[in-house]
């Protein structure tokens, strides 16, 4: 993975099979501290305790597939040479909660990139799930919510290309402002 | 700079073509496969290509969707169309470029862009 939000997209696929209804990422940049944070939570159906300690380990899936499963371990692997800390908390029943922290201007930090078409991808394509999205950077921050969008569109499917464009472009301009238009 | 003010102007526009969009025969579905391995080989570029194109031609009988893993990593990123009545197209080891050009073939005119499925691809 080239960039931060192709592992994030990854990362929430997890979270959609999992059936989760409420699926919460946020993503900090803390100029102050050095350190960029991802969280990614979301409320489905968890796991156990001997799941999380296997879920790092890239031969271990609960796919049918094939044997391996790199999605939890590409993002480990971003987050730990950046100086970084990866943590997985879950409970069966209750939901995940995935957070990497990076060095923010450590020079193997790969770039956020597209956070924009993730969302819109997400949020677009997974229509009964609810999402919210939180960018930050220092003391500022952008919010968007399904919830929220939801209730304008008055009944026109999120999924709509027109509306996923539209979607892509709301959440691109809002983050370069914030970001000064690097990510 | 884009608010939900405009958000709302679109919805007006595309309102009154809902009912069409849900009911009309020959709705076309285009599913992109969104797991580790379609990620890694550049599948989000991809449905971002399908989205935009089908917006600018404003068509209204495509739904684009994504799904896990189809199961043949190789040929990542995958992309199946489904029509109804038609036998599903399997395309594979797409680009963005290539996408634009389903679109407009495929999608629009009902010609299958035979030398992107997998029948036409030896590995």
């Amino acid at each position: 993975m080239e960039e931060l939000s192709l592992n994030i997209l990854d990362i929430a696929q997890n979270s959609v099979r999992a059936n989760a209804t409420q699926i919460d990422i946020t993503v900090a940049e803390l100029p102050e501290q050095d350190r960029l944070v991802i969280t990614i939570a979301d409320n489905g159906c968890g796991m156990t305790p001997e799941q999380v300690a296997h879920v790092e380990d890239p031969f271990y899936t609960t796919r049918t597939t094939r044997k391996v499963g790199l999605g939890v371990p590409f993002f480990k692997m971003a987050a730990l040479m950046t100086g970084g800390d990866f943590s997985i908390q879950s409970q069966v029943g209750k939901g995940t909660l995935v957070k990497a922290t990076f060095g923010l201007t450590h020079i193997d930090r790969m770039p956020l990139g597209n956070m924009a078409d993730t969302m819109c991808i997400l949020m677009g394509c997974n229509e009964q799930i609810h999402f919210s999205f939180t960018y930050q950077v220092g003391e500022k921050s952008f919010c968007v919510s399904t919830e929220q969008l939801q209730q304008v569109l008055d009944g026109v499917p999120l999924n709509t290309p027109q509306v996923m464009e539209f979607l892509r472009g709301y959440i691109k301009e809002n983050m370069d402002l914030l970001s000064g238009g690097a990510s | 700079m884009k608010s939900l003010a405009e958000l709302q102007a679109l919805r007006d526009s595309m309102k009154d073509k809902i009912g069409v969009r849900d009911d009309a025969e020959g709705n076309i579905r285009v599913v992109v496969g969104m797991a580790t391995c379609g990620i890694a080989a550049g599948a989000r570029p991809v449905l971002a290509a399908f989205t935009e194109e089908v917006s600018k031609r404003n068509l209204q009988n495509v739904t684009i969707a994504q799904t896990g893993c189809i199961g043949i990593c190789q040929y990542e990123p995958v992309v199946e169309v489904y029509e109804p009545g038609k036998e599903k197209v399997t395309y594979v080891k797409m680009t963005p470029e290539m996408a634009v050009k389903v679109v407009n073939d495929h999608l629009v005119n009902g010609n299958v862009v035979t030398e992107y499925t997998i029948g036409a691809k030896t590995l």
